[in-house]
């Protein structure tokens, strides 16, 4: 009786090991041919922007890095929701291996967008709603790693981790619409479908590294979530096979 | 086809060099590095948990002798 229901219990973790191990060079390898066909559209086709010269070009990794900031806190936030709702032991190793790629990419945001205002605003930081919800978004992972990190047994971390997360949800919506609801100085997309064909290279280069940004955080968090499965899963048999078995 | 009249003209990024090259480097840096970290975690879990289960087993061993 106790084999049957380990063996149902533990089924996800032990059939989405081997799959995701699989895919990791696939969405590697995409990744890296979005990404230079993105470098090679945005840094050597495209042309210069009429209002901001060559620095524009910066937005060829701040959008895409904000933009995978926001996704792969809604993610983790969906993993936690599902953890909460079902109690299944997967979504909360998913959300733990998202958050440090998150972090980076809130991070990146910030460091590229300073780099970006100083030339065209004349100042690396300020506080407007648009630059300061997404600095409270990179406090939200840190706090979230912090948070799991400092509770010993994993199913409580991924608890008050998850409870973290949704009340952090909140704050997307706020990074999305700031410069909506309040006057900012970050402007809108400066890149839109509706105009020339100049537009146009600077938008597909956009899209193209955005696609890598994406393709490269499924990768990474894939890799990073196998080996917390190993570590949590350590004493399921599918995890002392395996082990056993690469020792050989 | 390429925007670009030269290299140097590339590097300079019409004076924009260091903000554009700031933002693309530490982009690069994360990138290569972060699965380079994820990589030497996943090899230290590995020999970690490799001894753990070494070790358990031993321990097991030395009950049933007793």
């Amino acid at each position: 009786m106790t084999d049957r229901f380990n063996l149902y219990r533990y089924a996800s973790p032990a059939t989405f090991y081997p799959l995701a191990g699989a895919l990791i060079p696939y969405f590697a390898a995409v990744s890296v041919v979005f990404g230079l066909a993105g470098l090679w559209l945005g840094m050597l086709v495209a042309p210069t922007d009429f209002q901001q010269g060559e620095g524009y070009r910066i937005i060829f990794i701040h959008v895409p890095a904000s933009w995978m900031s926001m996704f792969i806190y809604l993610v983790m936030a969906f993993w936690a929701a599902i953890g909460l709702a079902f109690n299944t032991r997967l979504s909360g190793m998913m959300a733990q291996a998202l958050a440090p790629t998150g972090a980076l990419m809130a991070f990146l945001s910030l460091w590229t967008g300073a780099l970006w205002g100083k030339p065209m605003w004349g100042t690396w930081w300020v506080w407007d709603a648009r630059l300061t919800s997404e600095l409270i978004l990179l406090f939200l992972y840190i706090g979230y790693m912090a948070l799991t990190a400092a509770i010993d047994d994993a199913r409580r971390a991924d608890k008050a981790g998850g409870i973290l997360l949704l009340v952090g949800v909140v704050n997307i919506p706020i990074i999305y619409f700031s410069v909506k609801w309040w006057n900012t100085l970050h402007q809108g997309s400066s890149v839109n479908l509706t105009k020339s064909s100049m537009a146009e290279t600077m938008l597909w280069g956009m899209l193209l590294m955005a696609m890598c940004f994406w393709m490269y955080s499924i990768a990474v968090a894939f890799a990073r979530v196998r080996t917390i499965m190993l570590e949590r899963e350590r004493h399921t048999d599918w995890v002392k096979a395996l082990l056993a078995g690469d020792e050989k | 086809m390429i925007h670009w009249n030269s290299f140097s003209d590339f590097l300079a990024m019409g004076g924009y060099g260091l903000y554009v090259w700031g933002s693309f480097g530490a982009t690069v840096l994360i990138m290569a590095v972060e699965p380079i970290l994820v990589a030497r975690n996943r090899k230290t879990t590995i020999t970690r948990l490799k001894r753990q289960m070494r070790a358990d087993s031993r321990a097991e061993n030395r009950n049933t002798a007793e």
